[in-house]
């Protein structure tokens, strides 16, 4: 169950459209690492975690990323709602027009259509939450692309660096969560069984404290 | 940040409901991987009280951003749907 608020998580002001920007950046949206993939690839993950860490941190970064998915339709949104039919077609947004006027709709900036094969649901908590670390990663790679372009443009970079931010943070915490799976395998082979498949729960749910 | 001198009062509020929202969230995940810190525990209460209280703040003043706070400023309409969406500008859904 989720609980809208009627506020984005960052701000996003943009005055100035810009088609061809909109289109690079919708990628975030729709793409092969953008926002949707990300929320669909963990919250679809969390049910086969072992533990209850890791799916606390899947339930509340897919959550998270629901909340960067708004903000990313919002920028490409206020990028193109006061175009000209001169600026779309001189910028290349006339292929996304035709389809699509200049209504929000998932896709790379190459023109792919998003598909659930951006993103695995493999059931094994360690495969997946290595891919997870790797979502990150390239997101922020993505981010990183997006910046070179827009870095003299504050209205947009400025709501593009907090996103760029919050995949580190999210890496990170993916990073704990592996750890805390890791730390009640065999150490030798981590491999050796898929824990949430081949075994009984062994991963306890209790928190750290709880234990001591 | 985004609204520097010439913002309104209710820009400032929902400024400063962005920003202790964020700290939330942020301490939020924090917590998920470490359950027994003090110091995180006593930063999210801090953080999550101050936002209830804002939030209801700007309910009262401008109406409800969720749909828990939407009777906060009158019943006689349906206040949560006439807030504006947060991608809208200029009002009338643009």
């Amino acid at each position: 169950m989720w609980n809208y608020e009627k506020r984005l998580q960052y701000p996003v002001n943009i005055k100035t459209p810009n088609a061809k920007i909109a289109q690079y950046i919708l990628s975030q949206y729709g793409g092969p690492d953008g926002e949707i993939g990300a929320s669909l690839r963990y919250l679809s993950q969390r049910f086969t975690m072992p533990n209850r860490m890791a799916a606390a941190v899947l339930n509340d970064i897919g959550t998270e990323e629901l909340a960067h998915l708004e903000m990313v339709s919002t920028i490409v949104h206020q990028l193109t709602r006061d175009l000209s039919m001169e600026e779309i077609e001189k910028s290349g947004f006339g292929p996304y027009y035709i389809d699509h006027t200049v209504g929000v709709w998932p896709q790379a900036a190459g023109g792919v259509p998003f598909n659930a094969c951006e993103f695995q649901s493999k059931g094994d908590p360690i495969t997946d939450l290595f891919e997870n670390l790797a979502a990150e990663q390239k997101a922020r790679s993505t981010y990183d692309n997006i910046l070179r372009v827009v870095r003299d443009i504050p209205e947009i970079a400025d709501p593009i660096k907090f996103l760029r931010a919050r995949e580190i943070v999210h890496f990170q915490r993916f990073g704990e969560a592996l750890r805390s799976i890791q730390e009640e395998l065999d150490a030798k082979n981590f491999y050796a069984f898929n824990p949430s498949f081949d075994n009984p729960c062994t991963a306890s749910c209790k928190t750290a404290c709880q234990k001591s | 940040m985004m609204c520097p001198n010439q913002c309104t009062p209710k820009e400032k509020l929902l400024q400063r409901i962005n920003e202790v929202s964020f700290a939330v969230n942020d301490i939020l995940l924090y917590l998920d991987t470490h359950p027994c810190c003090q110091e995180a525990l006593a930063f999210y209460q801090e953080c999550a009280a101050e936002r209830r209280k804002l939030m209801k703040e700007y309910a009262q003043c401008y109406g409800p951003l969720t749909v828990d706070d939407a009777l906060e400023t009158d019943g006689s309409t349906w206040k949560w749907m006439e807030q504006p969406f947060p991608w809208e500008q200029e009002g009338g859904c643009r």
